[in-house]
């Protein structure tokens, strides 16, 4: 969980074996989740009489069967990434942020009126910069309160995100419905500039796909926070703060700045998701665009165990099933996508002290063995 | 919980009492008591003896194993050697819930209660009277009422635990213990959180027990305090019982010596045989002991340094607050000179913890003033005094001085991030890892992987990771606190050698340790916290283990700063 480690080749037997502990115990959980979803997942199938392999092969075929599909794929996994990263930057530093709904909301929200409000034929590379921050204030002016809340005052912030989610989508929802809305429509005018093209216009086969050219700019996001979390003073403290607050207050660093710091970029990084919708897809901030993802995210860190590269494969893995649970529909109800990826939050959360403690158990009884052998 | 062979391990000789009543028939009777938690031996070979009907002291330093012994006792562990007989029968390996059936009762240091149920409704939980098929609040109301009157814990039935103060708090868990039927209680440093008048309180119901045939055994490090309430007293000392006599017949000192007593100690211990320094003591009934005649230095020794030298390090009148204690640390005042040990011994818990954060900027002072070089640091941030030339190797390196799930190369620079950064906040990653090669390699480091967590190292070698870092940077001033606890022979003479040339080289350190013999070893004044307040301040000539013992346990010299 810590830096990527650097591995040496002349690394003697017990560091080796050490670092493939390690190795193991970070990979094998949410592979065992995984599996334990797929047995899940066959015996619901089954339930309305369809056969397994049967509907796994049409979600894939709906999924990675062809350049629609894999775009879709690609446009949901953009916000997914975003909302993941929300959660993991957070959890990083030793907080729960379930508050990437409402950011996502408030960085759309933010996005949408900007872009509303700037003048026609902005060029692109002013525009989109102008609409990217825009997005990432929006979303880092929800996520730095209960950062704020919690240095300041010690207030809980599961508690806080969870019920500002509900303060701020109800504010969007009025500002919107009572004040920007198109009439008939719960959605603000298009935006005057700043559009981002499809990534058909590069690539045809994506053609009629949601996929735009925002995951570039949240590829580079994602790049970048690793570096952050990773290679600067600033994400060292972070992640000392996250995993020992006493010792990084021993180490000089201020944990509650720490705090702070770690939720106004989590909910910028949320904020962010928005320009997919927003500056990629439909050209304006619509009241609930955000549903689903900002929880998605918590799964989508969780299983990517809050490493970027790991939320970027975890998103991949949850648009995958969002994807081909479209195409199942027809077999058996598409909520059944949605009970599997719950299955896979729930394995997660059971099969990572499960399953570290049955690779734990598994060596003793080796080191046991070898002891007894020996005597 | 697996019932264990029951053979005692080989040459577990037990220390015969003295004296012991053989008219009493015996509560409890642990013989060849052993305990090991992973590779840490936490009881090597442990007896009790406890008659029924008395109140028996367990005494030692932290660490000596009390607390395992009567976890054992009350079945929430299971020995890994030795038998446990209580009331005449075997019950080795027995549980916790089987213990409590059998009237053994524990109550523990950290109170097990319920803030927002009421006295009555904590004291009866588990065990709760019905009427119907539900909870009947009136009659659990009466019965614990009845049973605080009967034995003197008075506390109101209906009270909400919340509105309780700590020795209150204290009786309720009495009260549960009594309530499930206990005959004989254990309590775990029971005076640890009250202030005096409570424990003379607690005494008064614990004779009144006794008189009504209840056994009581109390873990105690404060040597008052067992000639104040005990009968007969065991002395443990690193995970043995080393002594065992009635309380009448022996004095504080001789429990100080017994308990504290090193190797060394012990040696000369058993040179002066049994004679008792100072004046021999009969058995003081109450716990005002006066200050001991001989080991009461005056306060205004000189120190050695010549006082030209402006102090590296001075304290005023430094008061500390903390969790459990309004005044942790309660007007002390000391200073260092450059190329100077001052050394803190004391039993912990006594304010040294307290100390040592206040210093660092961990923890606010409520009163006093902090002189860094002649600077006032008092209100500056951990960084800022670190800046200022103040180094600090923490008590406990596992949740203060490193992180754990770090590497050793990034441990290594913790505290001083901003020294391995680019103008633009990008750690330095070359440096960072050429200072590691550097210190594994100077400090003797292994393995000497830098990549590898620091979690991955034993305990001597993530110390010397600490050491390495706070010592191997510039400084003026280092806390030192347990700079070797937990740390193997070979690597305790290596931090030793490091601390007495940083002073050689003219830098200051505040020692503060629970090992005497570091304490003496290396210090050029001892000064002793006793209570948050410092008992007293020696030049290394006129100290030794048994005037330090003293201090530390309250014996000599306290009462007079009390008072």
């Amino acid at each position: 969980m810590s830096a990527p480690d650097v591995v040496e080749s002349a690394a003697p037997d017990a560091r080796a074996a050490d670092r493939r502990e390690r190795l193991e115990e970070m990979i094998l959980p949410p592979i065992v989740a995984l599996l334990v979803a797929l047995v899940v997942g066959d015996l619901l199938i089954l339930a309305f009489g369809q056969s397994p392999s049967y509907v796994f092969q049409l979600l894939l075929e709906g999924s990675w069967g062809n350049g629609y599909g894999i775009g879709q794929v690609l446009y949901k996994a953009t916000t997914f990434t975003c909302t993941g990263l929300a959660f993991a930057v957070a959890s990083r530093a030793g907080l729960f942020n379930i508050g990437a709904e409402g950011q996502l909301a408030a960085g759309g929200f933010a996005a949408g009126v900007i872009g509303m409000l700037l003048p026609a034929g902005l060029p692109l590379v002013v525009a989109l910069p102008l609409l990217v921050m825009a997005a990432m204030a929006g979303g880092g002016a929800v996520g730095v309160v209960p950062g704020y809340l919690r240095a300041r005052f010690g207030a809980n912030e599961v508690i806080v995100t969870i019920m500002l989610n509900f303060v701020v989508l109800a504010l969007l929802n009025w500002a919107t419905a009572s004040h920007l809305a198109m009439p008939e429509t719960l959605h603000t005018p298009e935006i005057a500039a700043g559009a981002l093209p499809r990534l058909s216009a590069l690539i045809p086969a994506f053609h009629g796909s949601a996929a735009n050219f925002s995951i570039l700019v949240v590829a580079l996001a994602t790049v970048a926070v690793g570096w952050w979390l990773f290679r600067t003073r600033s994400g060292y403290e972070l992640r000392a703060t996250g995993l020992q607050p006493e010792a990084a207050e021993y180490g000089g660093v201020n944990v509650g700045r720490s705090w702070t710091t770690a939720m106004l970029v989590a909910g910028a990084l949320a904020g962010l998701g928005s320009i997919n919708f927003v500056l990629g897809y439909k050209l304006y901030y619509e009241d609930g665009f955000a549903s689903g993802s900002g929880f998605l995210g918590i799964a989508v860190a969780l299983v990517g165990r809050n490493h970027p590269l790991g939320i970027v494969l975890a998103a991949l893995l949850f648009a995958t099933l969002s994807q081909g649970g479209l195409a199942v529909n027809a077999l058996v109800p598409k909520e059944i996508v949605d009970v599997l990826q719950a299955v896979v939050i729930l394995a997660i959360a059971a099969s990572v002290p499960a399953v570290r403690a049955e690779l734990r158990a598994a060596r003793g009884r080796k080191a046991l063995k070898r002891v007894e052998r020996a005597a | 919980m697996i019932t264990e062979p029951l053979h005692a391990p080989d040459g577990a000789s037990e220390p015969e009492p003295e004296g012991t009543g053989a008219e009493l028939s015996p509560a409890v009777r642990l013989t060849g008591i052993r305990k090991r938690f992973g590779a840490v031996v936490a009881i090597a070979d442990a007896s009790l003896d406890v008659a029924r009907g008395e109140i028996h002291a367990l005494v030692g330093e932290n660490g000596a194993g009390k607390s395992t012994l009567m976890h054992i006792l009350a079945g929430v562990l299971a020995p890994d050697a030795g038998t446990v007989s209580v009331n005449g029968a075997d019950v080795t390996g027995w549980t916790a819930a089987d213990a409590i059936a059998a009237g053994v009762g524990m109550v523990y240091q950290h109170f097990m209660l319920v803030p927002p149920l009421t006295v009555a409704e904590n004291v009866v939980l588990g065990l709760e009277p019905k009427r119907f098929g539900m909870y009947d609040g009136s009659r659990a109301e009466q019965e614990v009422g009845e049973l605080a009157r009967r034995t003197g814990l008075r506390v109101s039935p209906n009270a909400l635990l919340s509105s309780l103060s700590v020795g209150e708090a204290q009786r309720v868990e009495i009260l549960k213990v009594l309530y499930r039927g206990a005959r004989l209680l254990v309590l775990d440093e029971p005076t640890a959180v009250l202030s005096p008048p409570e424990v003379d309180e607690l005494w008064s119901v614990l004779r009144g027990l006794r008189a009504e045939g209840g056994t009581a055994v109390v873990i105690t490090h404060r040597l008052d305090e067992v000639m104040a309430i005990s009968d007969r007293v065991t002395v443990m000392r690193g995970g043995r019982t080393v002594a065992r006599m009635r309380t009448a017949d022996t004095s504080p000192a001789e429990l100080a010596r017994a308990m504290v007593g090193r190797e060394v100690t012990l040696a000369g211990a058993v040179a002066i045989g049994g004679e008792v320094l100072g004046e021999e003591r009969g058995s003081p009934p109450n716990s005002n002991i006066p200050p001991h005649p001989t080991a009461a230095p005056t306060e205004t020794t000189p120190a050695q340094p010549p006082q030209r030298t402006a102090p590296a390090l001075e304290i005023r009148n430094l008061s500390v607050s903390s969790s459990r204690r309004e005044r942790a640390v309660d007007s002390i005042s000391l200073s260092i000179a450059p190329g100077e040990i001052v050394g803190i011994a004391g039993v912990e818990g006594n304010g040294q913890t307290e100390l040592v954060h206040a210093i660092a900027g961990l923890a606010p002072a409520i009163a006093g003033t902090i002189l860094l070089d002649g600077r006032d640091v008092t209100i500056l941030s951990v960084r800022e005094r670190a800046e200022a030339g103040l180094s600090h190797i923490p008590e406990d390196r596992q949740t203060r001085g490193l992180i754990l799930d770090f590497s050793v190369a990034d441990n290594l620079v913790l505290g001083l991030q901003h020294h391995y950064t680019s103008a633009s906040g990008v750690l330095d990653s070359a440096r960072i890892a050429a200072n590691a090669v550097e210190s594994i390699r100077h400090f003797d480091i292994r393995p000497t992987d830098p990549n590898l967590p620091v979690r991955a190292l034993s305990g001597g070698n993530q110390q010397k990771v600490v050491i390495a870092r706070e010592m191997g940077r510039d400084f003026r001033v280092l806390l030192a606190a347990q700079p070797t606890r937990g740390v193997d022979v070979g690597a305790i003479e290596f931090i030793h050698e490091q601390l007495r040339n940083a002073r050689a080289s003219g830098l200051a350190i505040l020692l503060v340790s629970a090992d005497l013999n570091e304490v003496l070893a290396l210090s050029d004044r001892i000064g002793v916290l006793y209570g948050g307040r410092l008992a007293v301040m020696l030049d290394r000539a006129d100290a030794s283990a048994e005037v330090l013992g003293q201090y530390m346990t309250g014996a000599s010299g306290v009462h007079e700063a009390v008072s």
